[in-house]
């Protein structure tokens, strides 16, 4: 595995990483508690019955993630961006999939 | 051998939660100490490559290291789990029932485990995004502040990710051990 150390690689890349991982923790939160307040959702994500719907939330976090920082990273590989502005939103986006695989917040939600 | 042994499932319990998830948070104080150490001043130029190089490793066997956890928890250990036990089973084989059954201990499962099973799956994703930018910005981190904090707060939240999931976990199978 090689990259590029001799030129400066710009902050597109970085920002594009952060901001689709965050991106995949809310997919899997989001996933969490929808399925926790429709049994439709959580039968539609049990992909593997002996892990239940746990394989189909994770498993469409895991691909909403990947497809979301290829395309960021295609759109920004050789640009500057506002580093600090991706970076920020990808703490909120990051942390309201924590929330959202917290019990106490998703269980409000149970249908 | 000297009178030890295990059942699989208490064996793939040891691999899942000792050896790979202990092996991911013991290195977590390593990898942490070589982010915040990239700094021109402090080091030599042959020194911060070098630190690089080890960083990128570190880093990619860590992100492995974390998937494997998590892999293994969900496929393997957490279908023991929440298997469902048979009419008039002794639930102490089936760790989720015997949990749900007893309120006194109801909220290992509807606490613990359901904030454990899926905030674990933070935890390689986060690290997978640390240890791409550390491979691909390398020696380029100790240049850029700003990128190197951000990296190591992304660190930060794989690493809390994961002491939640195995605290919880450790704190679960003394409940109800997946036995």
């Amino acid at each position: 595995m090689t990259s590029n150390t001799s030129s400066h690689i710009p902050s597109g890349p970085a920002a594009a990483a952060f901001l689709s991982g965050a991106i995949g923790l809310f997919v899997i939160g989001l996933l969490t508690t929808l399925s926790e307040a429709s049994h439709a959702v959580g039968n539609a994500l049990n992909w593997y019955d002996p892990s239940g719907s746990l394989v189909g939330k994770t498993g469409v976090g895991i691909i909403v993630w990947l497809i979301a920082w290829f395309f960021l990273n295609k759109k920004w590989q050789d640009e500057e961006v506002n580093l600090k502005s991706m970076f920020t939103w990808a703490i909120i986006i990051a942390a309201l999939g924590f929330l959202l695989t917290f019990p106490p917040f998703f269980s409000v939600f149970k249908g | 051998m000297f009178g030890l042994s295990f059942t699989p499932r208490e064996f793939w319990a040891v691999i899942h939660g000792m050896i790979l998830g202990g092996l991911f948070l013991i290195s977590f104080a390593g990898g942490l100490a070589g982010l915040y150490m990239m700094r021109p001043q402090w080091m030599t130029v042959e020194g911060l490559r070098k630190q690089a190089h080890y960083l990128v490793t570190g880093a990619w066997i860590m992100a492995v290291v974390a998937w494997l956890t998590v892999i293994t928890g969900t496929y393997i250990v957490y279908p023991w789990y929440r298997a469902k036990p048979p009419e008039g089973a002794d639930l102490t084989m089936y760790p989720r029932s015997f949990l749900k059954a007893n309120e006194a201990i109801a909220a290992w499962h509807n606490f613990g485990m359901e904030w454990k099973e899926h905030v674990a799956w933070f935890a390689p994703i986060l690290a997978t995004v640390v240890a791409y930018i550390v491979w691909r910005y390398r020696d380029q981190l100790a240049e850029d502040d700003r990128l190197r904090k951000y990296t190591i707060i992304f660190f930060v939240l794989a690493f809390l990710a994961a002491a939640v999931a195995g605290l919880l976990g450790a704190l679960i199978t003394k409940a109800a051990p997946v036995a």
